[in-house]
This record gives structure tokens, sequence and C-alpha cells, in this order.
């Protein structure tokens, strides 16, 4: 095990994250905090409380669920685009790590930025609205799975994009309005019943379900089928990565 | 000895149905410089960037310092380090920061001392904390070689490496590429100058249309290959070769002050003594005389001429045929 190049790769990918960390770390912060003071204190007052939680401390889980993916999503994703892009991915290829040191590196620093991104989120909250937290342990466990997962599907998306235009589609139309689609904001019990059934199709509704019962307990699906979903969707993400790194797609020719 | 690279039956078709590489034999030998020429396209880029893990060969093997590149490529990468033609840096780190990320990329704990060592070599030392983007294109090359050697190859391929450069890195670089050569490393460095390949090579191959046309010892090359010429600064200038020359090989400058003589180094009888002896008959003055070997670069155009011209004469044949 090259444990010096996974290093090497972390540390360069973590100081990409301190450089700019403004836009990685405080614009996200902000508009998290927008959210609750519109739908938290501002909207939240007037709404009655979902399966017993306040709706301010209700959409915390959602909320740093949206951060967590679209911010995994895009640091895995320029973090492996922009050496390919500018032409410095020649010294990972030419170097003696192997496909699963590389991963380590780029995944391993943008999973943790989204970690750290996560309980900021969770820390700025507490200004705003009380919450408890049933589950601390699954909290965290949902919190590094899904960091992982969604870190690794960047990855993929850094690896798959040959220009800025791609790069940006898929966390913008698709893992965006999925999020939003997800019961980030609202319990899908709330929905029509055509809708509730369509809405199981969506796999981020299983990711904030379960992030949510690991704050409260309470669930729109069974925990047990969050965290298997969760993880066939890693399982899904490191097959696509095993694939590419066989193959050579897209950064072997 | 054990060559330290063989590359045998390499072979390289790219997606889009191009040959860039037929069936390549290529010895590298321990602690030479070697230099690959041809022109551009010839193949040079894609058979380093084989033997350096960016590119899938289609056909072929390579043992590099005793291990197969692709079933033992840690062992093997660990020791390679490469310069790339194209001068892809990261804009926003520190030289210091990113010649180290390539140290530890490449496995090796790190090492401060001979970083700056490395650092002041390449005259970056004032440099160290900079940011790339904010240093010039030569000073960005020189980042290049010190990232290459960050991690102490013991095979460093130069790709192009002076394409683009000035007259000072130029000479720095040719420098310490001996500097290298003595410490025992083996550099394969390829080049369309041939003046490069000239100054620098022990050994010359000479690629083009993705095939090996010749390996050969530089010094044995130019003599195998060699012309040599004899030139005569004449006081008064000729209007014409005299006809008592007539049936030598020699061509007159158009201002006639200059009468050129070419011989075959190779052959036992360079016919001089007879030349000047007529010279002497006719009485021709010289002011001053010299004699020029032929370079690498008439070498060079000679042999892919020929080879081209050969290759035709082919297709003619099973034309008619």
């Amino acid at each position: 095990m090259n444990w010096y190049g996974i290093r090497a790769i972390y540390k360069f990918e973590m100081a990409r994250t301190w450089r700019t960390l403004m836009q990685s770390i405080a614009s996200p912060v902000l508009s998290t905090s927008l959210y609750f003071i519109v739908f938290g204190a501002a909207i939240g007052s007037r709404m009655g409380d979902i399966d017993g939680v306040s709706y301010g401390a209700f959409i915390i889980p959602g909320l740093i669920m949206l951060s967590l993916l679209s911010e995994s999503i895009s640091n895995a994703s320029f973090g492996i685009f922009f050496p390919k892009f500018s032409g410095t991915i020649y010294e990972v290829l030419s170097a003696p790590v192997s496909a699963f040191e590389v991963v380590a590196g780029y995944v391993g620093a943008a999973a943790t930025k989204s970690i750290i991104l996560g309980l900021l989120i969770l820390v700025t909250a507490r200004f705003f609205v009380d919450y408890e937290i049933v589950h601390p342990f699954w909290m965290l466990g949902f919190l590094v799975l899904t960091a992982l997962t969604f870190s690794m599907f960047g990855f993929i998306i850094g690896i798959w994009a040959d220009d800025f235009q791609k790069l940006q589609v898929i966390p913008l139309m698709v893992v965006t309005p999925l999020t939003f689609l997800g019961g980030a904001f609202y319990s899908i019990n709330m929905l029509p019943e055509l809708w509730q059934k369509i809405t199981l199709f969506n796999p981020v509704v299983y990711l904030i379900s379960g992030f949510r019962w690991a704050f409260y307990g309470v669930s729109d699906v069974n925990v047990g089928i969050s965290l298997g979903m969760t993880l066939l969707f890693l399982l899904l993400c490191m097959t696509g990565i095993w694939w590419i790194f066989r193959t050579g797609y897209r950064i072997k020719t | 000895m054990e060559p330290i690279i063989s590359v045998k039956g390499l072979g390289k078709t790219y997606a889009g149905g191009f040959t860039a590489l037929k069936n390549v034999d290529l010895d590298i030998q321990r602690g030479e410089i070697f230099a690959l020429l041809g022109p551009n396209g010839a193949g040079k880029t894609t058979l380093i960037s084989i033997v350096c893990g960016i590119v899938n060969p289609t056909s072929g093997s390579v043992i590099a310092n005793g291990y197969d590149i692709q079933r033992d490529y840690r062992l093997v990468r660990s020791e390679i380090g490469l310069v790339p033609q194209e001068l892809a840096t990261d804009a926003f780190e520190s030289v210091w920061a990113t010649v180290n990320f390539s140290r530890g990329l490449f496995g090796k704990a790190p090492n401060p001392a001979y970083i700056e060592k490395l650092l002041r070599q390449l005259s970056l030392w004032e440099k160290r904390d900079s940011k790339i983007m904010a240093l010039s294109g030569g000073m960005k090359r020189r980042v290049m070689i010190a990232k290459a050697l960050s991690h102490e190859p013991k095979i460093l391929f130069l790709d192009e490496p002076t394409a683009g450069v000035d007259v000072e890195l130029r000479q720095d670089m040719w420098e310490m590429v001996r500097e290298l050569r003595e410490s025992g490393v083996t550099i394969i460095l390829t080049t369309h100058y041939i003046e490069e390949a000239e100054e620098m090579a022990d050994r010359v191959g000479v690629i083009n249309h993705g095939e090996v046309i010749l390996v050969e010892d530089k010094r044995t090359l130019m003599q195998k290959m060699g012309e040599k010429e004899l030139s005569l600064h004449l006081p008064e200038p000729l209007d014409k070769v005299p006809e008592i020359l007539a049936d030598l090989p020699l061509t007159l400058s158009a201002d006639g002050s200059q009468l050129v003589y070419r011989f075959d180094i190779k052959s036992s009888d360079t016919g001089i003594t007879e030349f000047l002896r007529r010279l002497n008959e006719a009485n021709i003055d010289f002011r001053d005389l010299h004699t020029r070997e032929s370079s690498l670069e008439e070498i060079f155009v000679g042999l892919v001429r020929g080879k081209h011209a050969e290759s035709e004469q082919q297709l003619t044949k099973e034309a008619q045929e």
C-alpha cells in the first residue's frame, strides 16, 4: 500500500479546500442559514409539528443532506476533473498508486470536507432552532456513509465529464430536484397517495428519511430499508469506479 | 549487461484507428543517455507514455528495471520520472508544495533536505513559496523537472525537454542531465532537434511512422553514415570547375570563391591526395581549407527520406506485380 501516495493526494485536495474557504465552507453555511431563517423561523412558526417535531427542527436533517449531497458531488467531481482538464493527471497516472489509493485520496478528501460542512451546518442550526439527536451514532454513520457514497458518485461524474457544463449538469438537473422532492422540507406522508408511491422511486427519500430517523426516531420509510438503499448506492458507485479503472475509461487512451 | 528497459513487439493503435507504434523493439542500456529522434507524430511520445503507464499498449511488452510495466507497475513506476512535453502544472500550489506532493505520490517518505538541494540545483529555491501560475514558462519547466526528480528515480524520461526553452535553461538542463548520468541515472530524451541528440546522447534511435528505423551508437552512426566535406577558400574566384577536375565530386559556390570536395570517410581511398595533386597541376591556389563531418541532421534526413523512398519503391513494385 502506497500510504505516502494516498496522503499526498489527500493533503493536496484538502489544501484546495482551505484555499477556497469562502466558497467551500462559508457559502454553503450561509445559504443553509437562509433556509433556516425563511423556512424554519418565518414560515415554520406558522406550521404545525410533523410527527411531533417542530417544523424548524424537522427540516434540519433534510437541509444537511441537501448540502452534503451537492458538496460531496461538486468537491469530488471537480477534484478529479481539474487534473484531467489541466493535464496534470499525467502524474497520477504515471505514479505507483493503485486505483484504490487514487480513490481513497480524492474521495476521502471530498468526503472529509462534506462531513465537516455537515457538522458545521448542524452547529449553525442550533442558533435558529432547538433540536435533539436520538441516535447520535447512527446520525454520524449516515453522515459518513452518504458523504462517501456521493463523493464517489462525484468522482465518477468528474471522470465522465469532458467539459465544465457536464460537470454541473448532473448536480443541478438531477440531484438538486431529487433532494427537494425527496422530503427535505416535508414528510412524504403529506403527499397525495399516488405521489407517495412515485416518490419511493427517488433514492434521496431513503437518505433523508434514515437521517431524520437518527435525529428524531421517526421516519417516512423503515430505517432498515434506508440503510439498505444507502449501502446499495455505495456499492453501485464502487462498481462504477472499479469499472472505470479496469477499462481506463476517459483517463487512459 | 542486462538492459534497463527492454521493449518487445510494442504496438499501439488508438481508438480512432491511428496506428502510432508498429511492433517496436528497443533496448535501453543502464546508465546511458538515449535520444529518441524523429519528426512530429513519429510515435516518440506514445512510446514513452506506454513505458510510464499513461497509455495502454495494444500489443507487446515492456520490461523496466527487471519488472513488467503492467504487472509490477508499482516497482517499475517508483523508479521512473517523467517530464512531459506539455507544460501541465497546478496553478495555485506553491513550488514547494507541488514538488513534495510528487515525492509523496511516488511513495517516498518526505525528505526536505533532498527537495531543497533539488530546488537549489534548478534555481528554484528563491521561488519555493511562489504560486506556480506566477512563474514564467521557463520556470514552470524547471518545476516539472523538479517534480520528475522529486522521488530520486533511476530512469528519467524527458519528452522534448527543450521545446520552447530559452538558451540559459537549455544549458542548465544539459548540465543537469550530464550530472544525473554521472550519478547513474539512465536518461531517455525525445527530440526532433538533432543538435540535442548530437550534443547529449550516447546512443541514438531514429523513429518514424511508428517504427524504430535504426538504433546506433552516436559516434558509430555518424561515422557509418557520415560524409565529409573539404572546403577550399580561393583567393581568386573561378567561373566554373576547371576541366582537369571535372571528374571529381566537386561543387563550386555561387560566387566562385569556394570549392567543396565531398568524400566518404568510410572508404579506404578518400581521393584527397589526388584532388590536391591536380589542384597543384592546375595552378589553383587556396587561402584556407577546412573539413566538416555531416551532422546528425543530414544523416537523419537521409534516413527518413531513404526509408520513405524504399517503401514507395516497394509499393510501385507491388503495384506492377
